[in-house]
């Protein structure tokens, strides 16, 4: 999108062979500090496998990983995490019994030094997740609020919330808009519309074309391991970009007997 | 799109139809101490009006259900962090017997200085809990078949040891051996006696009148039991609602795999919390043979029911995730008080075991159900 900027992540290249299945053939995907790149993909177009390979989970087969203008070698997610790549996974890191603001420092506890204990600092995270969830549109009804009483998408918010507030460069959203409703769905949208304005990258897989298109700025769409291009907004429409995740012919078929439906 | 997602609208959507009102009794109720709180005012009440003259209510009988429920309170301590971690320790009666039959072996039979005997034995015991919840966490089975296992195992040695080396399935001497000694009266001990003296020559409470106990007060202090069992609250309490571990107790429990994903070390908590429940059945233990002078087979039989018991009543979910070590102390309370104040109120003291299995069958309903409140499922 800004031609002046370095990209924060570049994929060369990127094959993972599973045994005899050659699951990524050769993917190339540049991101950019505060854009918002649209992954698209049927089931099975290597989305997930490609953001597994970005987040530390799998070593590529082939391929090289530039962040930040330098070869990494994740050796696990903690890994990815520390540089400042999150994932917020579809079936999220939220405990429904436990309060917001106890979740949204677990793992990172605040610690307030009592001599030799290390307590828990309420106060802190009690009214950093305040402040943080304010931000993101969602008013709590207090900090001890259960995650359990959130909607999807307040929960899907706070978890993009949390991982921005311990300083994710790049935030890999994971289908996170399939389960959703149509508003909650809005309400995550605009939730990315205002990470990538901070000017963080956002990877966002979706195999939702009108999701997609109302946030994207460049869109890379994936079919059977390879990429079909990346495009930017503006240059495309939706009906190409779902053409392009189908594969072209079958849907244009199938869109003739239906009457332009799908 | 953006248009209708500018803060402005989002505070609109958020004021008129995200904050449900909640009434504060159900603001109450979905704090775990809630039933606990309940169930001991309407426990309390009902002694006071059908026991209320028997002797229930002065020095001795304070002291005298005060002692059980502090026996329920310190297993329950350890059986309710456990379960708030997400798993279950079914070998908490054995770990007694064992643990309390460790104690003599090694006090009586090899005739080890008592201070030996105990730390000795404590370290055994938390090691055991160690090897029963890195087995729980490597084998991924349930921890309700590994320490059903362990019921056995321990309650076998507690049976054998005592046989082959003595003959015999109990053995005393205990008090004799644990003279003079430093540690022993950690547990066997009272605690301000000089109070409870000063307030029977007071005619506070009442003193003996004859016999070789003749101007002693009836209750002769604290008994380091209760001390243990305050101190463990205390500290189980602390731990889980003000530190970073407790957190990772609470997420460990909620959901172990979302815990791992935000860096929590649930293997680490889980084998602690199981290390910690088998502590204190060793404390409970140690204070139980100081007491009786000697150590049995058959110590602590059903006191892991016992203990869960008491965590649910306190509000504890089975489920893990959700509990509190003051709904446990609660639950282990009105335990104490209706066991003992059957026996005051003349009730056929069988009966208690039939409220045991009401109190439950309510306290599992009502904690559904406040589940149901927080996450909001139907």
């Amino acid at each position: 999108m800004n031609p002046e900027k370095a990209p924060i992540i570049q994929m060369r290249n990127i094959e993972k062979h599973f045994g005899s299945v050659i699951a990524l053939a050769g993917v190339s995907v540049d991101v950019f500090p505060g854009e918002c790149h649209c992954l698209l993909g049927d089931n099975g177009a290597g989305k997930s496998t490609f953001i597994k390979t970005m987040s530390g989970v799998h070593k590529p087969t082939k391929g090289e990983i530039m962040f930040e203008g330098t070869s990494m070698h994740f050796a696990d997610p903690r890994d990815a995490i520390s540089a400042g790549i999150a994932t917020v996974h579809q079936h999220l890191a939220m405990i429904p019994l436990m309060s917001v603001s106890r979740n949204f420092f677990m793992g990172n506890e605040p610690i307030k030094n009592l001599g030799p204990l290390k307590l828990f600092d309420h106060d802190y995270a009690n009214r950093v997740t305040m402040e943080e969830m304010k931000k993101m549109g969602i008013n709590l009804r207090g900090p001890d609020q259960a995650v359990g009483t959130l909607s999807g998408g307040e929960r899907q918010t706070v978890a993009i919330a949390r991982a921005v507030h311990f300083g994710a460069k790049v935030l890999i959203l994971d289908e996170p808009t399939s389960a959703l409703g149509v508003r909650q769905t809005a309400n995550v949208l605009a939730t990315v519309d205002r990470v990538r304005k901070q000017g963080i990258a956002v990877v966002f897989i979706t195999h939702n074309v009108r999701h997609a298109m109302a946030v994207g700025d460049r869109f890379t769409v994936l079919n059977r391991g390879k990429t079909l291009g990346t495009a930017q907004r503006g240059q495309i429409t939706p009906e190409e970009l779902q053409d392009l995740m189908a594969g072209g012919q079958e849907l244009v078929a199938l869109e003739g007997s239906l009457g332009g439906t799908v | 799109m953006s248009e209708a997602n500018t803060p402005q609208a989002g505070q609109a959507l958020v004021d008129d139809e995200r904050i449900k009102q909640i009434s504060p009794l159900r603001k109450a109720l979905i704090r775990p101490e809630l039933g606990g709180m309940c169930g001991t005012v309407i426990v309390f009440f009902l002694f006071f009006i059908f026991a209320g003259d028997s002797g229930m209510f002065n020095a001795q009988g304070v002291m005298n259900w005060s002692t059980v429920s502090a026996q329920f309170a310190l297993i329950a301590v350890g059986a309710c962090l456990l379960m708030i971690a997400g798993e279950f320790d079914l070998s908490i009666g054995s770990m007694i017997g064992f643990a309390g039959m460790m104690i003599a072996i090694f006090g009586v039979t090899l005739g080890w200085p008592m201070w030996a005997a105990i730390l000795v034995t404590f370290v055994l015991c938390t090691a055991i809990g160690g090897i029963s919840g890195y087995i729980v966490v490597r084998t991924g089975l349930p921890s309700f078949i590994v320490t059903l296992a362990f019921l056995f195992i321990l309650r076998g040695f507690t049976i054998f040891l005592p046989q082959m080396l003595e003959r015999k399935t109990i053995i005393g001497g205990i008090r004799d051996a644990a003279e003079g000694d430093w540690l022993a009266p950690m547990f066997g001990g009272k605690i301000l006696t000089g109070l409870f003296q000063w307030m029977g020559d007071a005619g506070i409470i009442a003193t003996f009148e004859r016999g070789n106990k003749m101007g002693q007060p009836v209750v002769e202090g604290i008994p380091m039991l209760i001390v243990w069992a305050l101190f463990m609250i205390f500290l189980g309490h602390f731990i889980l609602t003000r530190t970073q571990f407790g957190n990772w107790i609470f997420a460990a429990g909620g959901d172990a795999e979302s815990a791992r994903n935000s860096g929590v070390p649930v293997n680490k908590v889980k084998i602690l919390m199981f290390m910690f429940t088998a502590f204190s059945a060793a404390v409970f233990a140690a204070c139980q043979v100081m007491e009786f002078g000697s150590a049995g087979a058959d110590r602590g039989l059903l006191k892991e029911f016992e203990a869960i018991i008491a965590v649910v009543i306190g509000g504890a979910l089975l489920t893990g995730g959700y509990g509190s070590v003051i709904g446990a102390a609660l639950g282990a309370l009105i335990f104490g008080v209706v066991q003992q104040g059957l026996f005051f109120a003349g009730v056929e003291s069988s009966l208690f075991r039939v409220f045991l299995g009401v109190i439950l069958l309510f306290a599992v309903i009502l904690n559904t159900y406040i589940r149901r409140i927080i996450t909001g499922e139907r």
